[in-house]
């Protein structure tokens, strides 16, 4: 598109920070209104039984307890609404059975947080367990039930390529079939675990309901990072209009996918502040928040790859189950389908891709930070590079050779889906080059003949964001659940007031991605109008129309879309009104900070005021057909998903002796299209390659055969602290979408969806002296050296 | 039972419950929200406040420990409309995104320049260690820490090292 943005490229100080730095943020647990009541849950200790009995008598008499909930309060209002429902949904309390650990049984509303945790604890229930399934493979075979009340455990199977074409799948096995019969090919398999991992955001989720029975209304304040489906969700449940909810995330304190979905604490929240007429807060801990808040990952999946002996790919598959814990909420069977998307990763060659979900006794997985994407890319770029190592070719040549040639205009993947852009070998090429990779190598080999165990790991990604297009709803993406219309579009509104302060309200909801900064920025492109003199509001149902949340890095393809569009019909009408007052064409007006110029004509202005002036006076705008006011609201429902795409270099060292791995060297090339804001950008990448670092090298949500959660605190599940990562090098190439007028793709989630599998390529890479071929993720100190003592053995 | 101490320089007394701990207190008692609740288990350092002068996570210490003593939050970091380096760095240098770990993160940050007014990159990773970010990946906290360092020591900040300068 033609468009000129001044804005891109364009570093400016966050518009966030002076508050944040000095305390003044406000987070959910800041708010607390006189007369409100503090919430905390009994939960379940098993993970599959029977509850036979509940008893809240004593709790009920404990000091200061105002109300107790179980599921026979609440039933009426029906389950925990999500997005899609495929197998079984949760219900809001358990309904007389427990399907994980930490289920929550029973709500406790008291005048304190103190007092409601002592009452909790005083809730007696009786249970009958029963075997639990946990293992995901066991789940998969169906030899014991989650739910006895369903046929099996599998709850969808996602298949492709190309996806939803059984004869095209089928003609795919059969190619790759026919590979592997032929005489000069090889196959490599990987089996590998990508483990499930537990989100933790440093804030802790925290709600706040308020009824007001006057007016009918409910005041919502939640930690969520999609605050118009909460609005949804509570009207749905409670059978009211959208105007009788109001939601605001106000500042969030990290989101990564935990805070995207509804939670049953949000309604029974809500449901209790209204029973009780005064306002109820909940506030998560973190010793609970494995129980409350969802986790991602979770998949064990065979990798194989089939080739030459030079290097062509000639038939990909993969063979996964993905554990969804005990019960579906917003995404959950959703999520391994967006792994599906970019299955095929940058490359040209046949994909057979399928992903087995499975239900088991442990909580829900759903959208960690990538969702389905890091997992797919996990698998394609291990198992690519278990096969570079098998036919002795570099893996950065095996890749080039097996790249999809750069294009302009969409191309479909081998899974079956329109990629917008992309130049994946000129940005590799950049990689090879900025990281003297070729140097590297000689460094790496120096360092072997030196008797030390140095490692470089090389990976592409292909990512999909900024979700669209609305026709996914229709394979069950659907917000149609919670009453809101079933789309992918973003919003933007821009009013430039009457003292010429700019207001601007979008439809996202950040927790901490600088959308304050970057608006303003988009804004004051278009308008001329100073950053400072624009405000911009997020994550608040009244004000905005409509919004659905930041999640799936799609915030600036899509609402700063719709915002940078409405700031540019702003700034034509604007240019109009001043056409109108200077008696000059609307064409050859130019804006600025002043106001409007005619081109050439020095003398020929008039300013910001005047202008705005008119357009709250309309009688100052005469005959010219210029309706009042000075706004614009813009809905961009984009025809595609956006597709960036980089490449991942990583350089570790490896203590035989202790199974220490020490990254030496962490750089990427990404390619997210158009940058807005490089120091933005460059933050996000940071933050989200120390996310996959954290599961490479620390993280695993672990549970025991009868689904007791194992590591459940920080102590248990270290994330990478300042000592575990390196400083990062970044560079980018630069490949616009088509698809919305800014050019930009998105960067959210690029660095985790690149980096995991980057440090287990460099590790498998200094321990291949030892012959090692994989380690499965963490690769904490004892997994390496375990490794390197089987190979030598 | 009574305490009494000195928060952000102004005496302060509250009758408490014995097991209150000091994070709650100064959140609910004292209405200063920027001091945040992370884990309640010492793990995160989102609570990080200073007594006496020393960087401590006031989830690890009851109210009544800190009867008498000299207790500084975030909120009385600023001198009036000046801000401390340490917060001029992590605007400068984007040290923070969601910003709820930041009040902690800057308070350890201002200990550790007041006990060592030009530490490594090594010992500023070692230094925060006790704090976790899980937004930043720390690159741009280190950056941060330096710029304040620097500016600290009357010596101009290494320039950023994102692409189209300051």
């Amino acid at each position: 598109m033609a468009t000129t943005i001044s804005a891109l490229g364009g570093v400016i100080r966050r518009r966030e920070d002076p508050a944040l730095i000095q305390g003044k943020g406000t987070y959910v647990d800041d708010i607390t209104p006189l007369g409100t009541g503090f919430v905390a849950f009994a939960r379940s200790p098993y993970a599959n039984a029977t509850i036979t009995s509940i008893d809240t008598s004593a709790a009920q008499a404990a000091e200061g307890v105002i109300a107790i909930y179980t599921n026979d309060d609440v039933a009426h209002l029906g389950g925990l609404l999500a997005q899609v429902v495929v197998a079984k949904g949760r219900p809001l309390m358990a309904d007389g059975k427990v399907k994980h650990v930490g289920e929550a049984v029973a709500m406790v509303v008291a005048e304190s947080t103190y007092q409601a945790r002592d009452a909790a604890d005083l809730v007696e229930v009786d249970y009958e367990p029963m075997k639990a399934v946990v293992d995901m493979k066991e789940a998969a075979a169906d030899t014991s039930l989650v739910h006895d009340d369903l046929e099996s455990n599998v709850i969808v199977a996602w298949e492709a390529g190309p996806f939803g074409d059984e004869e095209g799948i089928a003609a795919t096995k059969q190619t790759i079939a026919d590979a592997k019969e032929r005489d000069d090919t090889v196959t490599v398999s990987v089996e590998a675990v990508n483990q499930r991992l537990i989100p933790v955001a440093i804030e802790p989720r925290s709600v706040l309901a308020e009824w007001n029975g006057g007016y009918q209304r409910f005041r919502v304040h939640s930690s969520t990072q999609f605050p118009h489906a909460l609005m949804g969700a509570i009207k749905t449940t409670f059978g009211l209009d959208a105007n009788q909810v109001h939601v605001t995330a106000p500042e969030v304190g990290g989101g990564f996918g935990v805070k995207l979905n509804i939670y049953n604490d949000e309604i029974l929240a809500c449901f209790a502040a209204q029973q009780l007429g005064r306002p109820v807060k909940w506030t998560e801990t973190r010793r609970e928040a494995p129980f409350s808040s969802i986790h991602g990952r979770g998949w064990v999946a065979t990798a194989t790859i089939t080739g030459t002996k030079d290097g062509e790919i000639l038939g990909y598959e993969l063979d996964a189950i993905a554990d969804m814990g005990a019960y579906e909420q917003n995404f959950t069977a959703a999520i391994p389908f967006l792994g599906l998307f970019v299955g095929s990763g940058q490359y040209k060659f046949p994909t057979h891709w399928k992903a087995t979900c499975v239900f088991t006794n442990t909580m829900t997985t759903d959208a960690y930070r990538g969702a389905g994407r890091p997992e797919a890319a996990y698998y394609l770029e291990r198992i690519i590079d278990a096969y570079s190592r098998e036919i002795g070719v570099d893996p950065v040549d095996v890749r080039k050779k097996n790249f999809i040639e750069r294009f302009d205009e969409a191309v479909v993947s081998p899974i079956g889906f329109a990629i917008d852009t992309g130049d994946y070998a000129t940005n590799l090429d950049k990689l090879v080059e900025v990281s003297d990779y070729e140097g590297l190598k000689a460094e790496r080999d120096a360092a072997r003949a030196d008797g030390r165990y140095v490692g470089i790991g090389i990976t592409t990604y292909c990512e999909v964001c900024g979700f669209a297009p609305t026709a996914l709803s229709e394979l069950g993406f659907s917000w149609a659940t919670y009453g809101l219309p079933a789309g992918f579009y973003g919003t933007g509104l821009v009013r430039v007031n009457p003292d010429t302060s700019v207001t601007v309200v979008t439809g996202t909801g950040p927790s901490g991605q600088g959308h304050q900064t970057t608006w303003s920025q988009l804004v004051s492109d278009r308008l001329g109008i100073p950053v400072e003199k624009i405000r911009v509001i997020h994550g608040d149902t009244e004000e905005s129309p409509m919004g659905i949340g930041t999640f799936g890095s799609r915030s600036l393809a899509v609402d700063g879309t719709a915002t940078f569009d409405a700031a540019e019909r702003v700034a034509q009408k604007a240019k109009n009104i001043a056409a109108h007052l200077l008696e000059a064409s609307a064409e050859d007006i130019e804006l600025d900070a002043d106001g409007g110029h005619v081109v050439g004509s020095p003398d020929s202005s008039i300013e910001w005021g005047e202008i705005a002036a008119a357009a709250y006076l309309p009688h100052r705008l005469g005959e010219s057909e210029i309706e009042g006011g000075l706004e614009s609201h813009v809905i961009f429902d984009p025809p595609n998903a956006t597709w960036p795409f980089g490449a991942h270099l990583a350089m570790v060292e490896v203590d035989p002796e202790t199974g220490n791995v020490e990254i030496l060297r962490y750089m990427t090339v990404d390619d997210c299209g158009n940058i807005i804001n490089p120091m933005i950008v460059a933050g996000q990448v940071h933050g989200g390659v120390t996310q996959g670092i954290g599961q490479a090298m620390l993280e695993e949500a672990i549970y025991d055969e009868d689904g007791n959660l194992l590591t459940g605190s920080l102590l248990d599940y270290p994330i990478p602290t300042a000592s575990d990562v390196p400083m990062f090098e970044l560079d980018h190439t630069v490949t616009p979408t088509n698809i919305n007028s800014l050019g930009a793709k998105g960067i959210g989630e690029a660095g985790t969806i690149g980096s995991a599998q980057t440090i287990v390529n460099a590790v498998v890479d200094a321990l291949e002296p030892f012959g090692v071929k994989h380690v499965d993720m963490p690769l904490r100190p004892r997994r390496v050296w375990s490794a390197i003592q089987e190979a030598r053995s | 039972m009574e305490v009494s101490m000195t928060v952000n320089g102004r005496e302060v007394t509250a009758d408490v419950e014995p097991r209150t701990l000091l994070v709650h207190f100064l959140r609910e008692d004292q209405r200063l929200t920027g001091t945040h609740v992370g884990c309640e288990t010492g793990y995160c350092g989102a609570c990080t406040v200073h007594v006496n002068g020393e960087a401590i996570k006031s989830c690890m210490l009851l109210a009544v420990q800190a009867s008498g003593a000299n207790v500084k939050t975030i909120e009385g970091l600023a001198d009036g409309e000046t801000l401390h380096p340490v917060q001029e760095g992590f605007w400068e240098r984007h040290g923070l995104q969601c910003g709820f770990c930041t009040p902690g993160m800057i308070m350890t940050s201002v200990a550790l320049l007041e006990e060592n007014a030009s530490p490594s990159e090594d010992e500023i990773r070692h230094g925060i260690e006790g704090n976790l970010c899980r937004c930043t990946g720390y690159h741009n906290i280190i950056k941060a820490v330096e710029y304040a360092g620097a500016t600290m020591r009357g010596e101009e900040p290494p320039a950023p090292d994102w692409e189209g300068g300051e």
